[in-house]
């Protein structure tokens, strides 16, 4: 890295709050973003020649409110401004502004900014793309490649939404509890979302997009640190850490799949699985189950198991009992189904996956774990209707790979005998 | 000075503070590449070096606040904008080999990009307890 690595770095976490102060000042996205871009730029003239201020986002929050307002000032007006020296001395006055600038002020500034790319008329994938550009400052360019589209294709995509979001009224008091509450759900699922894209990739060639994870876990964190005491963002941060902790292991050299009960666990990220249990004990104390507790629960259960057959199923059941009970889904259904087929045998999983079949006709997981299961009875012409439907439904090469995996061993395992039946 | 002039060496703890969010803003490679580096420093200072520990993050901690009825908050005793995230013990002559072996521990976290500070704070009681060793 550079000799002035630490300045991008500050800039970049300086952002979400400087970012979000400057937000709730002009309550304009645009003006509040010019702002802040005025600010970086006069802080990397600045810091390097007199090092960096003690509270970097105070700081660009100061600058960056001056610079708009001389803007402000400039076109109304030709009376001629103070030096650029002048303006950027901030000494005093930034330790004054520091003071007013306590933790629970940008605790709401950054949620606010969050909360604006959750817009419920914006499709998950503008939200995602919207926070990665407001909050997290990455490029169009970057935002781009991390979605496999093009540049302009990205660029009009922003606009649209940025458009959509300077539209909508987003009240700048400070929020209430109820409200706060609503917007740190908003949020979380907007992350999560973010995760999502990267763990398991909704298009292209990619099945993992490691940078897409790694910024749902830094912007987790960032929730955290706000949110010390919620346990649903200590179950949402767990959950991220859990499964990513696994992502070196997901996959082999030629990038296929490799499922849980195959993965080399020397290769799951330890600090990151120990921070996931100390998150997830944490969130338990509090006893007010959700449903990313209970989803980091699960994880919890596979990250202590020293090898899959270790893999504590009837506590797996148990506690997708309980996310059915919170969260209904026949998605949490089908997860279910895979530990009770541990725990009764394949034949009382496939019952319980039965009533799902209409409402996960689309559902490449679906049509995985029936094959699987079928396979696992021995019924091979209904397997391979199930994976020939999954290979239709995949997503990325990975996916269809996987499934193709096990046509192949259906295959293999027929030929010689010409009806599987007679195996059984 | 010759050994013999000091009496027994002082216990210097050497507490690293990061601004949390930039650690945070590491990719895993770039972690991994530090952590890489610290160890070589750690190895070549190993003769005055005890133990050495990396903190989780801040919101990995609980806090229990004295009080009437004590009081258990998730998250760290101070909400700062650095944080504690690390410590040495190390065993140092003088203050002024503890500020050499700082020095060298914090060239790496600024090639990182991190602006760590590290308070270099002399030990009166050192126990090492069983627990690690």
């Amino acid at each position: 890295m550079s000799d002035l690595a630490w300045l991008d770095a500050a800039l970049t976490s300086a952002r979400p709050q400087a970012l979000g102060a400057l937000l709730r000042y002009f309550r304009n996205l645009d003006r509040a973003e010019e702002a802040f871009q005025e600010a970086c730029l006069r802080a990397l003239r600045n810091w390097p020649v007199n090092g960096p201020p003690r509270d970097p986002a105070a700081w660009l929050i100061f600058v960056g409110r001056n610079a708009a307002l001389d803007q402000v000032r400039r076109q109304s007006s030709e009376e001629p401004l103070p030096p650029e020296e002048l303006i950027s001395d901030q000494g005093d006055a930034e330790a004054a502004l520091a003071e007013r600038l306590d933790n629970s002020h940008y605790r709401d500034d950054v949620l606010r900014l969050l909360f604006i790319c959750c817009h419920p008329d914006l499709p998950a994938t503008q939200q995602i793309a919207l926070a990665l550009r407001i909050v997290s400052g990455l490029s169009v360019k970057e935002i781009a490649r991390a979605f496999l589209v093009s540049e302009s294709a990205m660029e009009q995509r922003i606009t649209r939404a940025k458009r959509r979001v300077a539209g909508a009224d987003v009240a700048f008091e400070t929020p209430g509890p109820v409200e706060r509450a609503e917007r740190l759900a908003a949020v979380a699922a907007m992350i999560y979302l973010l995760f999502n894209e990267g763990y398991s990739a909704s298009g292209g060639e990619a099945h993992i997009r490691v940078p897409l994870c790694e910024e749902a876990i830094r912007l987790a964190r960032l929730l955290l640190r706000l949110f010390p005491g919620e346990p649903e963002i200590m179950g949402l941060t767990a959950l991220l850490l859990l499964q990513h902790g696994r992502a070196r292991a997901r996959l082999d050299a030629e990038g296929c799949i490799v499922l849980m009960e195959d993965q080399d666990r020397t290769l799951w990220d330890g600090a990151m699985m120990a921070e996931g249990l100390v998150l997830v004990e944490k969130a338990l104390r509090h006893r007010r189950p959700g449903a990313y507790q209970v989803q980091a629960a699960v994880a919890a259960v596979h990250a202590v198991a020293a090898r899959f057959e270790d893999t504590d199923w009837a506590e797996i059941d148990r506690l997708y009992a309980v996310l059915e009970a919170l969260q209904p889904s026949p998605v949490i259904t089908l997860n279910r189904a895979v530990a009770v087929a541990k725990l009764r045998g394949a034949a009382a999983a496939l019952a319980m996956i039965a009533p799902l079949a209409e409402r996960l006709s689309g559902y490449f997981h679906f049509f995985g774990v029936k094959g699987a299961l079928l396979l696992e009875l021995g019924r091979a012409e209904e397997a391979r209707v199930a994976f020939d439907r999954a290979i239709a439904l995949a997503h990325t090469p990975a996916e269809a790979a996987h499934i193709r995996l096990n046509l192949d061993r259906l295959m293999k395992d027929s030929a010689p005998r010409g009806n599987t039946k007679a195996a059984f | 000075m010759s050994p013999a002039d000091k009496e027994e060496p002082m216990r210097y703890a050497i507490l690293c503070y990061h601004d949390e969010a930039a650690v945070g803003a590491l990719t895993k490679e770039q972690d991994d590449a530090l952590m890489a580096e610290l160890e070589v420093v750690r190895r070549k200072l190993e003769a005055k070096l005890g133990p050495v520990a990396r903190l989780m993050p801040t919101t990995a901690a609980t806090t229990l606040r004295a009080g009437a009825e004590p009081l258990l908050i998730d998250g760290p005793f101070a909400e700062t904008k650095e944080a504690l995230l690390g410590f040495y013990v190390s065993e140092c002559a003088t203050l002024e080999e503890a500020i050499e072996a700082a020095r060298e521990l914090m060239a790496p976290r600024m090639a990182a990009g991190l602006m760590s500070a590290l308070e270099i704070r002399p030990i009166s009681i050192f126990l090492p307890g069983k627990a690690g060793a």
